[in-house]
């Protein structure tokens, strides 16, 4: 008998009579305990639980299969970067929002965009009423991206950008506002999102089908790769996956399959997979559940690093590194109790920690209300600069490995995460099952799961479904207030800068960029750059390509 | 079979804008056609004129809008409005989704009948949905 030979029948023993007879006199709380995925969380995991050969499957921090982390000292020579995502209404609102949390200490920028601009409306265009910097800042025209980074250097700062079918025009303005500030690409650092599978999958902004899609994706990649060696020109998202009430299990599996997808895309166009795989970044929720978040973090880039070696035969180590941007759940902020949220953050934020996250988004307490307030932002980014400077756990690297139930769950959401990609294959690939609308009905029936799960108590919400205070007083909030001059006055801002613009210029840019669409060779990129300094708008530049791409239709399947 | 049809309640349940926060909606579609109804879903991006087009072509009884981008107050008037204009403002309205507290009276006076949001059980949704659904017909004389 081995070792967990020996472990597995003592246990047996103890089931058998320790826990047998205590459970007689006071019986366990549940019948069944799961993770907030719904898989089975047993009584205790010990040494014969685990599978595991330490060399082949945990490996050293900075090293393949980077089980334990993507660099060799982790939090302890660069902590996470601590980025708030901000946006609302004018540019000139969200430059004030930005300047005032880099004065509270955050050491990088993202921006949210309004739906207008996120979708490819102008803000004068009759489907933004009502939505211009409501939920992010409204950006038209190039003018208005200088007015957002006024003060900012960008040489010095790195910028995410949350935005994705129309990533490369944004994209396009950021390389534009550099080469117009004097700044050389390759000192500008940052991600854009550019995650157009995931959109038709759950975020749902969209313009075009995802064929066309996919190759604005690819043109996008190969001029960032080309041009621009410090910024990251994809952001794989399970955030809003998971969002949309999948499973860990499902949130990491769809995300690394649209991330195989972006793979095979610039392989299929030439580009060599050594050259792109290290730019490609990721970005991943926390959620309340920490053991599993823990785990799906370390599994994520375990997976990744397996696949990128064995199926696309990355040699370098960093086209296997799996990095990765996180936010705490947006899904587990109630409105009730608002002040609650900020418990639920702290808890997810330390999973992101302890699954060691390269950049980090706490969610504000007003997060189920409103777009956040100064001050509920203030308190997120002090959650995160708490767990660096008091917490302790940013001392030593992936401080939970060795935990068997931590490695149990790291390995059953690896092996999940396979079994996906089979059944992702066997359908023909992943944009095969986007258009199917195979991946939308496994999250949509598994948000409908949760909800019942949620209906029926088997999960329970402090002060929502369990502890409610139904005389309880709302705290007074500072809740965001939503400024109704927003809308008009970027409506303005671009009525000028379209009327001071050369005409000639912006017709003969859009000419040039719908004749390089035409052809699948050409990459869009530096035409779309040009467009943009002749002051073309966001809008402008979606529509003169719908005739070309054509605009997509989802499937609304429930 | 007439009964069958009379009892079996039709809800338009639609998402306007350029709002693309799905998952409460389709819970709330599955929900409502598990509980025996006839449930349309729009999908995304409809406009008020799509929304009320549709409800009047599926001769709903509900329609349910889901919104979570902040743009109530400029969608509800206009489905009102529309409703009005086409002579069917005894369909029964009900809000979804991401609304302000203060904005709660401003669509109960727009004529909204009921709001929800994602921390009330799914029967009670249901149930009021039924019942809104119920004295509709009861007050149109259809039984």
């Amino acid at each position: 008998m081995n070792e967990r030979e020996r472990i597995a029948a003592d246990r047996g023993t103890w089931e058998n009579e320790d826990v047998a007879a205590f459970a007689r006199r006071r019986p366990e709380r549940r019948e069944r305990f799961q993770t907030f995925s719904g898989e089975s969380m047993e009584r205790l995991y010990t040494p014969a639980d685990v599978e595991m050969d330490y060399a082949r499957d945990l490996g050293f921090p900075g090293r393949y299969p980077f089980t334990r982390g993507p660099y060799p000292t982790m939090y302890r020579a660069q902590p996470w970067t601590m980025r708030q995502i901000a946006g609302f209404g004018t540019a000139a609102d969200t430059n004030e929002r930005f300047r005032f949390l880099i004065a509270q200490g955050q050491t990088g920028i993202s921006v949210d965009f309004d739906m207008p601009t996120l979708m490819g409306y102008d803000s004068d265009d009759p489907r933004s009423e009502g939505e211009v910097g409501r939920e992010g800042v409204a950006i038209d025209t190039l003018d208005d991206l200088d007015e957002l980074f006024r003060g900012i250097e960008l040489d010095k700062i790195s910028v995410s950008m949350t935005i994705n079918p129309t990533a490369w025009i944004l994209l396009a303005m950021y390389v534009a506002l550099a080469q117009e500030r004097g700044i050389p690409l390759d000192r500008l650092a940052g991600t854009v999102q550019n995650d157009i599978i995931k959109e038709y999958v759950a975020q749902k902004e969209w313009i075009y089908p995802p064929r066309p899609a996919m190759r604005i994706v690819r043109d996008s990649i190969l001029y960032s790769t080309k041009h621009m060696p410090h910024y990251n020109p994809v952001n794989v998202s399970g955030y809003h996956i998971r969002e949309a009430g999948s499973t860990a299990a499902q949130e990491v599996a769809f995300t690394l399959a649209a991330g195989k997808a972006y793979v095979e895309e610039v392989i299929a166009a030439g580009g060599s997979v050594d050259e792109f795989a290290p730019r490609l970044s990721f970005f991943f929720v926390s959620q309340i559940d920490f053991l599993e978040e823990v785990a799906k973090f370390r599994a994520a880039r375990r997976v990744w690093a397996r696949t990128m070696k064995e199926k696309y035969g990355a040699q370098k180590a960093e086209s296997t590194r799996l990095r990765f941007h996180c936010q705490t759940a947006g899904a587990s902020c109630t409105a009730r109790e608002p002040l609650n949220n900020i418990v639920r953050t702290t808890i997810e934020a330390l999973a992101a920690v302890l699954g060691g996250a390269q950049s980090l988004h706490t969610n504000g307490y007003d997060e189920a209300l409103s777009i956040p307030s100064e001050t509920a932002m203030k308190i997120a980014l002090r959650t995160q600069q708490i767990i660096l400077e008091e917490s302790g756990v940013a001392g030593t690297i992936d401080a939970l490995a060795g935990s068997y139930a931590v490695e149990v769950l790291t390995n059953r959401i690896e092996q999940r995460v396979n079994e996906y990609f089979e059944q992702i294959d066997e359908r023909g690939g992943t944009i095969a099952c986007v258009e199917q609308g195979w991946l939308q009905q496994e999250i949509a029936d598994a948000a409908f799961d949760l909800a019942r799960k949620k209906d029926n108590h088997e999960f329970e919400f402090v002060g929502v479904t369990k502890y409610r205070d139904e005389n309880g007083k709302m705290p007074a909030l500072d809740l965001q207030s939503i400024n109704p001059a927003w809308e008009r006055n970027q409506i303005e801002r671009l009525h000028r800068t379209k009327a001071e613009r050369d005409q000639s210029a912006v017709a003969s840019a859009l000419e040039r960029l719908v004749r390089a669409a035409g052809d699948e060779r050409e990459n869009l990129m530096p035409y779309t750059i040009d467009a943009v300094k002749a002051r073309v708008t966001g809008g402008e530049i979606v529509n003169a390509l719908v005739p070309l791409f054509g605009r997509y239709k989802e499937l609304a399947i429930f | 079979m007439m009964t069958t049809r009379a009892q079996t309640f039709r809800i338009v349940v639609a998402k306007p804008g350029l709002d693309g926060h799905d998952r409460g909606v389709k819970i709330v579609a599955r929900a409502l056609r598990d509980a025996g109804m006839e449930v349309i879903y729009t999908g995304l991006h409809q406009t008020p004129e799509e929304i009320v087009e549709t409800a009047l072509q599926e001769d709903a009884d509900v329609i349910g809008v889901s919104i979570l981008s902040g743009a109530h107050m400029t969608v509800f008037p206009k489905i009102f409005g529309l409703l009005r204009e086409r002579g069917a403002d005894d369909i029964v309205v009900i809000a979804g989704g991401v609304i302000q507290v203060e904005d709660i009276p401003k669509l109960h006076e727009m004529g909204v009948s009921a709001v929800y949001d994602a921390e009330q059980p799914l029967q009670v949704l249901v149930g009021a949905v039924t019942r809104h659904a119920t004295e509709r017909r009861a007050r149109l004389g259809l039984v």
